[in-house]
């Protein structure tokens, strides 16, 4: 009873941030991020569907979430001409359901393997699709896409759908059932199955399952909800390109997911909030943005193979036994020499990168063309490395000290 | 008619050589430790870059000889501190941190060497018409490519099956453990071997640089195609990889040349068409048009009907 | 003002105010004008996004803001928006201009991102009447942008597509010995215009002339292009049409060089950005180029001190787009003659505005469609009296056939919808 309290305050919880968010960020540019964030969610559990919980890597998961799109751009379309009639709040379903009918036919000859069958199969599709959609102008619209516009149907109690802000309600809605549905699959016996059939497909055919239908039926609820996202895309963009079903796409919702930790329900979340804002935030003051992510990324997969969502995870166990105060001490004494040797990084490379001569940081004037700008760079960066070295020792006793005597083993969500 | 035929299968032949040492390098790598490198395509762009920026100040021929060992030692060094990490993560972990890397190294040659296409000329000793065959010349240097290509494969495929190192490494994929308890250290195996494959591919690039454009892009546009060869060729064999290569890179020759599309089909079936139809864009499509797509189209039958691969004996 | 630092200096202010509503605050006379200038400025296409972005800059702080500023001592400030060449991004970036108050919006590369921008302009404007953004078009040459979805909020300071084309046809008109002509591009849109009207053209224009081959490759995606270089040499054609751009460009030129195929290839965007650099030696007297800015000689001593002032700022970079000065000249006279920085009275005075640019050609921007007209050049690479190179390589382009303005007028089937004040 308590667990399903503190759940459904969760789940609460969750709906209030994402109905009170506009209320303090309301500028066009914010509400365009929320936006963002709302699309990449949707597309990141589903993608955690197949991975986190089924074990299927994908190359080409895009092509739901693409397909998804245009449909729902097409379907805008035919309002628009009115061919048909119907409020515009459905869309993102008609979508969804495109997304399932592709994952029905895809799936039921890529789910046969898992591993790199399956992931070498999702790639071919993907490459597959995408050239198509080039080559298929009068459906795909060629490099520019095909574009509609929302405000022909009819208003949905006086919105006209005008604004980002009503879209955003609107996929707020669609993203808080979207996750509650995901949620309760994971619940489902076909959802338990999944578990059991990526993690030792052989025993779970022994208990009688047929370890090929558990992926085929996650597949297909996970196509259903990228399309779901696609849609959602084609509201609010109001047109879809090739670039939404191509490789880039699908590598994004593989960095998402695993930055946000895979395995975790809430990790596609965490990583879809963290790379949007990344995205549309860090690339408005370096070119070099790009370069960061993938550092970013190459560190999460070495160090923190369990993602954001894991790293939290980690310290359930200091927090149960009220010893997470001893590790603030020591984190900090580790994080700020590493906090400051990477900052001494990224100072370089973009000093490195720079055309100009210098580069204000803190109201102090670096030059690039100084040698001891660069010294200086040099000596901070070695000295917080060597201070990082230093402290890590103690952090892990900490570490050790305040996950000692635990009889609750970490447990897996 | 015919002079496109030969020059096609001469074009298909150095295509599918230069993909085979890519692909080479790819399988020999999967065979040890089954891991399926997403950053080969981009260590053979490191191979082409490093090599550019060598023909700077050294020349062709230095570039030739030190990029490779380059690429080799930084990709002994990713196996070493990066994959020997992730391992233990299991094979996702371990596809998914290549995958990482690739975006990463892609990122990095546009950081150091800036998105323009490098002017990266071919040496000016194969710089001559090796022949001219109804009217077009067939460069020297291509010539040498496929010089080059053939000889990676026979000297694989000794060192694999004659040399001591070959034995051990033969041994090492099938029975690690037993390799290991019979004192060989194997962990340096498998780097050596990544080392090795990964300079594979720089050579690859080295010599692929001059003729194809050295561009941020030109992973990007070999990067699937390899994998799509070394699935196809059957996970791990080196045999399948060279007929795959071959077979891709003829396919993809031959339907450039050809002039055929589905009007053509349709006309043979007796069938009118009209420009304005609903699928126009399938009507008029023509097989020069699809070629680039027509190894994903083989990699899913393949996969569907032999998910094994041509030469395979084993299903990962 | 240099790009960078205000790029950086924004971040511990920009992070905090980029989440927050910005409150657009009441113009007063020395507040800066703000001008918005999206393309890409990282990724793969970074180079000739950077490359636009110094010459705006540049022409905005050389012609205007060392003399004083316009509109009576306001300084032009230019914003870079960086799109990636991506639509989605475009957008995202769009919205961005929205809220910080961005009214005019330069963009120029890919006529994909063009036709979004357009479309989403228009959209913006219909629905948010009072805070309408201009579209200043200085490269994306797609006809449709003034024909079909002209609107009144895009105006494109480059010859279309059909335009150049036909300067082409003419000029390859008159070359009797081109009796066969070989058309490949890319598979998109641009790619499609310019072989459907290369054809349509010459057969109006030369009608013995044959076309032997009309290809098409998917964008980006050939590894070699031997195979069609084959194709070329078979069916023994007298030259070479394509519209390729970037790394297709190059890859396909050298594939036909290596083939020891001496046959001219006409081109739209074979020069600058690497590529000059990378044809060099190779390309000489094989690659032309259909452009609006005169090459080598320049027609103005004007133009040239401009040229050398732009050189001695930006060493690694050439001029190659003039008509972005021109462009923001006119914008600025629009501005000037109405004194006001609001894009509806902008838009009305660019209409029909004849100008003198700064090679001293008369130019004037069509009112019914948003096109301008101006001259255009067909040029050669080499290095043969190569006053301005390209990359700093020694080779640039020599003008060989220019076309007065009002020779390159072509019709326009705009049906301009005109928001009523």
């Amino acid at each position: 009873m308590k667990k399903f309290l503190t759940k459904s305050f969760a789940w609460f919880g969750y709906l209030a941030v994402l109905l009170l968010l506009p209320q303090f960020f309301d500028s066009i540019l914010a509400v365009s991020l929320f936006n963002q964030m709302a699309i990449a969610i949707v597309f990141a559990l589903s993608y955690n569907m197949l991975l986190g919980q089924g074990g299927m890597l994908s190359f080409g998961h895009a092509v739901y979430f693409g397909l998804g799109g245009f449909l729902a751009v097409h379907a805008l379309l035919l309002i628009e001409f009115e061919t048909v009639y119907f409020s515009i709040v459905y869309i993102p379903l008609l979508a969804g359901l495109v997304g399932l009918l592709a994952a029905l036919f895809i799936g039921s000859f890529s789910t046969r393997k898992a591993g790199t069958v399956f992931a070498m199969i999702s790639l071919g599709i993907g490459e597959l699709l995408a050239a198509s959609s080039l080559i298929f102008v009068s459906f795909f619209g060629g490099e520019a896409g095909v574009s509609g516009d929302r405000t022909y149907g009819p208003p949905l109690f006086g919105v006209e759908f005008f604004q980002g802000i009503e879209i955003y309600y609107l996929a707020a809605a669609w993203v808080f059932v979207a996750t509650l549905f995901m949620y309760l699959f994971t619940q489902t016996p076909a959802g338990r199955m999944a578990n059991a059939v990526r993690d030792n497909p052989e025993r779970a055919e022994f208990i009688g399952y047929s370890a090929r239908r558990v992926r085929y039926i996650s597949f297909c609820a996970s196509g259903f909800f990228a399309g779901i996202a696609g849609g959602l895309y084609a509201l609010n963009y109001e047109f879809v390109t090739e670039e939404t079903l191509n490789a880039v796409t699908s590598g994004r919702v593989l960095l998402m997911a695993y930055i946000g930790g895979l395995g975790y329900f809430i990790g596609p979340i965490l990583g879809a909030v963290i790379l949007t804002l990344m995205n549309s935030l860090l690339s408005n003051y370096t070119d070099l943005w790009m370069l960061y992510l993938g550092i970013l990324f190459l560190l999460t997969v070495l160090f923190l193979p369990k993602g954001f969502a894991g790293f939290i995870m980690m310290h359930r166990v200091a927090w149960l036994q009220r010893r997470i105060g001893k590790l603030v001490l020591p984190y900090l004494a580790t994080g700020i020499p590493a906090m400051l040797f990477m900052a001494t990084c990224v100072l370089m490379l973009e000093l490195s990168h720079l055309e100009d001569e210098s580069l204000s940081v803190l109201s102090i004037d670096l030059s690039a063309s100084s040698p001891f700008t660069w010294i200086g760079l040099l000596l901070i960066a070695t000295i917080s490395m060597l201070v990082t070295r230093r402290t890590l020792p103690a952090l892990r006793e900490a570490w050790e000290f305040a996950n000692h005597m635990t009889d609750e083993p970490e447990s897996k969500s | 008619m015919f002079e496109i035929l030969v020059f096609a299968t001469l074009n298909g032949l150095v295509t599918g050589l230069l993909l085979f040492m890519l692909a080479s390098g790819l399988t020999l790598i999967f065979s040890m430790m089954g891991v399926l490198n997403f950053a080969h395509a981009s260590l053979y762009m490191l191979g082409a870059y490093f090599a550019y920026s060598i023909s700077l100040y050294l020349g062709f021929w230095l570039g030739l000889l030190i990029a490779p060992l380059l690429v080799g030692v930084l990709g002994a060094l990713i196996e070493r501190y990066g994959l020997r990490r992730v391992h233990q993560h299991g094979h996702v972990a371990e596809l998914v941190f290549t995958f990482g890397l690739a975006f990463l190294i892609d990122e990095a040659v546009q950081f150091f060497w800036g998105p323009d296409t490098k002017n990266y000329q071919s040496p000016d000793v194969l710089d001559f018409p090796l022949f001219t065959l109804f009217g077009q010349e067939f460069s020297a240097y291509r010539g040498f490519m496929i010089g080059i290509s053939v000889l990676i494969f026979i000297g694989l495929y000794r060192l694999l099956t004659r040399s001591r190192v070959g034995i051990i490494i033969q041994a090492a994929i099938t029975h690690p453990h037993t390799v290991a308890n019979l004192g060989h250290n194997v962990p340096l195996i498998f780097m050596a071997v990544f080392g090795v494959g990964s300079a594979l591919a720089g050579v690859a690039g080295v010599i692929a640089g001059p003729v194809l454009t050295t561009f941020p892009g030109m992973a990007a546009v070999l990067g699937s195609i390899v994998f799509v060869i070394v699935v196809i060729g059957g996970l791990g064999s080196l045999a399948g990889a060279l007929i795959a290569s071959l077979l891709i890179g003829l396919l993809q020759s031959y339907a450039i040349a050809s002039n055929l599309g589905v009007a053509d089909l349709l006309n043979l079936l007796g069938l009118e068409f009209s420009r304005d139809h609903p699928l126009t864009d399938l009507w008029t499509l023509t097989l020069p048009q699809i070629a680039p797509i027509l190894p994903y189209l083989l990699l899913i039958l393949v996969l569907i009907f032999r998910p094994t691969g041509l030469l395979g004996n084993r299903e990962q | 003002m240099n790009i960078k630092k205000q790029k950086m200096s924004y971040f511990s202010s920009a992070l905090a105010l980029s989440l927050s509503l910005i409150l657009v605050q009441p113009a007063f006379s020395q507040e800066p004008v703000r001008i918005a200038f999206m393309d890409p400025l990282s990724g793969a296409f970074a180079s000739i996004g950077n490359s636009g972005l110094k010459q705006l800059q540049f022409a905005a702080d050389h012609m205007f803001n060392a003399k004083g500023g316009i509109l009576g001592g306001r300084m032009i400030e230019i914003v870079p928006l960086d799109n990636q060449q991506s639509p989605t991004e475009t957008q995202l970036q769009f919205r961005r201009a929205v809220s910080e108050d961005l009214r005019i919006i330069f963009q120029g590369n890919s006529s994909a991102v063009a036709n979004t921008l357009n479309s989403t302009i228009t959209r913006h404007n219909r629905r948010n009447p009072g805070q309408e953004i201009l579209q200043i078009n200085y490269s994306a040459v797609d006809p449709i942008l003034t024909n079909e979805q002209c609107s009144f909020w895009h105006f494109r300071f480059d010859a279309h597509a059909i335009m150049k084309l036909n300067i082409l046809t003419d000029y390859i008109a008159e070359n009797p010995a081109i009796k066969k002509i070989y058309i490949i591009g890319q598979d998109y849109s641009f790619g499609q215009v310019v072989s459907d009207n290369s054809i349509a053209l010459l057969n109006a224009k030369r009608p013995d002339i044959e076309i032997v081959g009309n290809e098409f490759h998917p964008i980006g995606q050939v590894k070699d292009f031997t195979p069609y270089v084959t194709k070329i040499v078979a069916s023994d054609a007298d030259a070479v049409i394509t519209g390729n751009f970037g790394a297709d460009m190059v890859s396909l030129a050298r594939s036909i060089i290596d083939s020891g195929l001496d046959i001219p290839i006409y081109t739209f965007y074979a020069a600058y950005d690497g590529i000059t650099a990378t044809l060099g030696a190779d390309g000489v007297d094989r690659i032309h180029l259909i452009h609006n800015d005169s090459g080598n000689p320049l027609p103005s001593e004007e133009r040239k001190e401009y040229y050398r002032a732009f050189k001695a700022e930006n060493p690694g970079n050439d001029m190659t787009q003039p008509r972005i000065l021109t462009a923001l000249q006119m914008v600025v006279a629009a501005m000037e003659e109405t004194q006001s920085t609001d894009p509806y009275d902008i838009a009305l005075a660019l209409e029909d505005m004849r100008f003198t640019t700064i090679s001293g050609e008369e130019i004037w921007m069509r009112g019914e469609d948003h096109q301008v007209v101006q001259g255009l050049h067909l040029s050669v690479h080499t290095d043969q009296d190569v006053e301005f190179d390209a990359d700093n390589s020694g080779f640039g382009l020599v003008t060989r056939y220019s076309v007065p303005a009002e020779e390159t007028v072509v019709e326009t089937s705009c049906r301009m919808r005109r928001p009523r004040r």
